[in-house]
């Protein structure tokens, strides 16, 4: 009698961890892999993967991820960087995602891109997605979560995606099945590269704003993120990157230009400084404007590795043997994929 | 907090883990708090509503009980003093009063409900008939709530009102208890309408932890919500399509839209019904069962005993029987049979209630010139097949042995959706005049081919369809295999594993196959400017 | 009793009320009778039926239905 209710124990035990596993299975296979499509998806959870002991680490939405090449700052400065952005990450996000970077390791420089002072408030379900689920657990995490909810969202489905993503069952491809537990590396220290040529043709319109003072709730991270980085030792600096879409306001520019002299940050609004970087809008923007392509990355890291070389005193590491093997092959995979455009 | 949030389930699972902890002493109290709770996450505005219906039902009862306890006493003291008439005076004055506060409580919360669900149904009748004459609106509508719940817990605490003041009840002694009883939180959206009598002795007694109990209430909390989130809510968005835009949808799309509603409404009420009793089971607690296989009935009479159950008794008990012993009607039936012979008499009293009490279904369901032509049509239909029973009789004399036949049963059962499809398409049109028009269409206006490529531009897709059909095949199987009793308790004959394995399998397919949560558009994610 | 058979005859002469006890479960007296009995028992006893004495305890026999009557009668 004993034995057998013990047996029968042991039977539903094995049944429930089989379970678990089941629907452990089926998340993994449910949720986007952002392999082909929709790359920027995983660029967040490849940085676990990448070797921790970076100079400079960027945060921010597309304008730092589409915009800066970490491979161009090495070739050229010997500077190892990465980039933590995301799609159109909000402050909060980047103020998260650098709390849970700064865990991993202590740059010399950190880099935020300001687009994102114009979002005051939780936009678009889908971006959140792609910003957190990449994300490890930790307190970072679910404090992003919980500043990045839209109203529909709920906590749990981002504890368990599976009850975010369980509809995918009708779309499901053969690169959810080939990706389920390991993915490839779509990017190059958090750098998608992009290699289309698509010149701006019309300049765009500045329809006015009713409002052109950034929220307090932006204002109050974009705090934290100074307070964060002097706390360490780290020297924040502040960027516009140089595309023109979407459009950057001169009164947004005056209260950076202000916050910036006011907490002693340097600042760099590389709109201003188009030419003088050498970009030609005409041929080094893949999507008319919105983003720049790899020749333009290239232009700018260069421009601006120059600028942080000496406004944070870095190093150049080319004759580092603990990094030059890591270096030496993303070169080559990024050359590889440059390579197969022209 | 809908049955289908997160935070519902979130809320049951504390409320249950809960109720098994404490002494059992205080489990009514802890399902009190958890009613409030639930209650108040609508808004504390329907606690004040819910608040008068308790405190002035619980006082009524009160005071009748006493009042018979009383007449009762006084009786027995006078037995031998006074003679039959002077009793039977005494108790017809005493029961006036009784009478009195009935009323007055009947009229307090049927007014409640009156004014908060009718008030702008009766307006916008009045505007329509002074636009005749004026050729405009004179009054403004009035913003009012409907609190969460209130067609339900209004009618089942009037059931105990009336219970009461029939002598069939008790009355409910402790306050806290009667709330409890009106505001259990597992019925108070959709039923089912419980009676004091069978509620009260399972709601107030203390539950020990039994496993068969809650693990029979998780199973059949599962199955409900396999019904509401695998069918109903996925299939409600081709219903909706169709139903929403009537210019492109006629035809054969109305003849789907009517299937497809079926099917929701099916999945979603009994679902959400078998959710309701099924967490109640898990506390313990006996519910009345609302459904018995419906559509698997003869004709519609036969289908109203066993669909909404408790609402039909409802309005048998405490309507339909007192219209019909109440003087105006037994004297319409002595008039009538005087004067227009025996036939017509004993058809026109009847006549006469079956049509009052359809007409309250009907704008009990809501308020809408829609749903009392419904509730009316219903009873053109139940009356006509009453009157059509000697034809069946002589057909079934004709064709000896056809009621046994399977072919004969499926054709009345499809007889029975089909009807009660096409008279609940006032559920989901506009207005009468529209859904009498989409009705005619099917007839009209029947181009398949088109329509069949067209059925996948409502919003779902070949596989949601697919799973749909599956579903409903398997609801099907279900509800033949329940015809030879329960299937939760042939299913706990069988080894913990089999068991254990069919629970996670209907987890498993809701969680997948069920549309929940904000649903994946693959659209959404496009790229665009960020 | 006499007087409530006639009443009951009169709906179905066929049907025999001294014996039968399944008048309601059997569906031989159907909504239309029951309405016509209460009025007619109303005309000829002058006793009101309330709508809680409606059920099948009362009137699935001829029996049961005139000790109703006799109790309503008492009271």
């Amino acid at each position: 009698m004993v034995r057998s209710k013990i047996k029968t124990l042991g039977i539903v035990a094995v049944l429930m961890v089989l379970s678990v596993l089941a629907l452990y299975f089926a998340q993994a296979l449910l949720m986007p892999k952002y392999m082909s499509n929709v790359k920027e998806g995983a660029l967040i959870a490849e940085y676990y993967k990448a070797p921790k002991n970076n100079d400079v680490i960027f945060i921010g939405d597309c304008e730092v991820y589409e915009n800066i090449s970490p491979v161009t700052l090495w070739q050229e400065y010997g500077i190892t960087s990465y980039i933590r952005g995301s799609a159109q990450q909000l402050i909060w996000q980047s103020y998260y995602l650098l709390e849970e970077t700064l865990r991993y390791e202590t740059p010399k420089a950190v880099v935020f891109n300001v687009l994102s002072m114009k979002y005051n408030e939780p936009q678009n379900e889908a971006y959140n997605r792609m910003t957190l689920d990449g994300m490890k657990w930790s307190d970072s995490k679910a404090a992003s979560i919980r500043a990045s909810m839209t109203e529909k969202e709920s906590f749990i489905s981002y504890v368990f995606p599976l009850l975010r993503f369980h509809s995918r069952w009708s779309a499901l491809t053969k690169e959810d099945f080939r990706y389920m537990f390991s993915k490839d590396m779509v990017s190059y220290n958090g750098y998608l590269l992009q290699t289309e040529r698509k010149g701006v043709t019309t300049q765009p319109r500045k329809t006015p704003l009713a409002d052109y003072s950034f929220g307090e709730n932006a204002w109050d991270y974009l705090d934290k993120i100074t307070q964060l980085c002097k706390e360490k030792n780290i020297r924040l600096v502040l960027m516009k990157a140089p595309t023109i879409y979407p459009v950057w306001y001169d009164e947004w520019e005056e209260q950076i230009k202000d916050y910036a002299a006011q907490k002693d940050l340097p600042y760099y609004n590389f709109l201003e400084s188009i030419q003088e970087s050498g970009i030609d809008l005409t041929t080094d923007t893949y999507d008319a404007g919105l983003h720049l392509n790899v020749w333009g990355a290239e232009k700018l890291s260069r421009y601006f590795g120059q600028i942080l070389r000496t406004e944070c005193d870095l190093p150049d590491h080319r004759q580092d043997s603990a990094v030059l093997s890591y270096w030496q092959e993303m070169e080559e995979r990024y050359e590889a994929e440059k390579g197969t455009a022209d | 907090m809908l049955f289908t949030s997160f935070e519902f389930v979130a809320f049951l699972a504390c409320v249950l883990v809960l109720y098994y902890l404490i002494p059992v002493r205080f489990q009514w109290i802890l399902l009190l708090v958890a009613n409030v709770f639930f209650y108040a996450c609508s808004g504390l505005y329907g606690l004040l509503f819910m608040g008068v219906t308790i405190v002035t039902s619980y006082a009524a009862a009160r005071i009748m009980s006493a009042v018979q306890y009383h007449m009762d006493d006084t009786v027995k003291a006078h037995k031998e003093v006074w003679s039959k008439q002077e009793r039977k005076a005494y108790k017809q004055q005493i029961k006036r009063k009784k009478r009195m506060i009935f009323i007055g409580c009947l009229l307090v919360n049927l007014g409640i409900l009156a004014v908060l669900k009718y008030t702008n149904f009766a307006i916008a009748n009045v505007n329509g008939i002074a636009a005749l004459f004026t050729g405009r609106h004179s009054i403004a509508r009035v913003n009012l709530v409907l609190p969460l719940g209130i067609s339900f817990y209004t009618f089942q605490t009037m059931g105990y009102v009336i219970d009461v003041y029939r002598g069939k009840a008790e009355a409910e002694k402790n306050i806290f208890k009667m709330a409890l009883f009106t505001s259990f939180f597992p019925q108070l959206i959709q039923g089912p309408i419980s009676r004091f009598g069978e509620l009260s002795q399972t709601l107030y007694a203390p539950h020990r932890f039994d496993f068969r109990t809650v693990w029979f209430g998780l199973e059949r909390v599962l199955w409900g919500y396999f019904k509401k989130l695998v069918i109903a809510d996925r299939i409600v968005v081709a219903v909706n399509a169709i139903v929403g835009q009537p210019d492109i949808y006629s035809g054969f799309y109305v003849f789907c839209g009517m299937l497809f509603y079926a099917a929701e409404l099916y999945a979603d009420f009994t679902g959400g019904i078998d959710i309701t009793i099924g967490i109640a089971q898990m506390f313990g607690i006996q519910l009345a069962e609302n459904f018995e296989r419906p559509y698997f009935s003869k004709n519609i009479a036969e289908y109203w005993r066993r669909w909404h159950i408790t609402m039909g008794t409802w309005f048998k008990d405490y309507l339909f029987y007192p219209l019909s012993a109440s003087m105006p009607v037994l004297s319409m039936s002595t008039f009538c049979r005087r004067h227009f012979g025996a036939a017509a008499g004993r058809r026109i009293p009847v006549y006469f209630v079956t049509l009052v009490v359809w007409f309250a279904t009907g704008i009990w369901h809501g308020a809408s010139w829609n749903f009392i032509v419904w509730g009316l049509l219903n009873a053109v239909v139940i009356l006509l097949s009453q009157e059509c029973r000697p034809l069946y009789e002589k057909f079934h004399a004709h064709f000896p042995g056809i009621q046994k036949k399977y072919a004969y049963r499926i054709f009345q059962v499809v007889r029975t959706v089909l009807l009660m499809s096409s008279l609940r398409m006032l559920d989901c049109y506009r207005n009468v005049g529209l859904t009498f028009k989409m009705f005619g269409t099917m007839f009209t206006d029947w181009n398949m081919t088109a329509a069949m490529k067209g059925l996948l531009q409502l919003g779902l897709t070949a596989a949601d369809y697919a799973v749909v059909a599956v579903a409903v095949v398997l609801v099907l199987c279900v509800s033949l295999k329940q015809r030879r009793g329960s299937i939760r308790e042939r299913l706990y004959e069988r080894t913990a594993a089999v068991q254990y394995l069919v629970v996670f399998a209907l987890l498993f397919a809701i969680l997948i196959f069920g549309a929940y949560g904000i649903g994946y558009d693959a659209n959404q994610f496009i790229y665009n400017q960020f | 009793m006499e007087q409530l058979i006639e009443i009951l005859k009169e709906l179905h002469p066929d049907v025999d009320y001294e014996n039968c006890t399944t008048l309601i479960t059997d569906k031989i007296l159907d909504s239309f009778d029951m309405i016509t009995i209460i009025a007619e028992v109303h005309n000829r006893f002058d006793v009101v039926i309330p709508a809680d004495e409606l059920g099948p305890e009362n009137f699935n026999s001829a029996r049961a239905l005139y000790a109703l009557i006799t109790r309503l009668e008492d009271e």
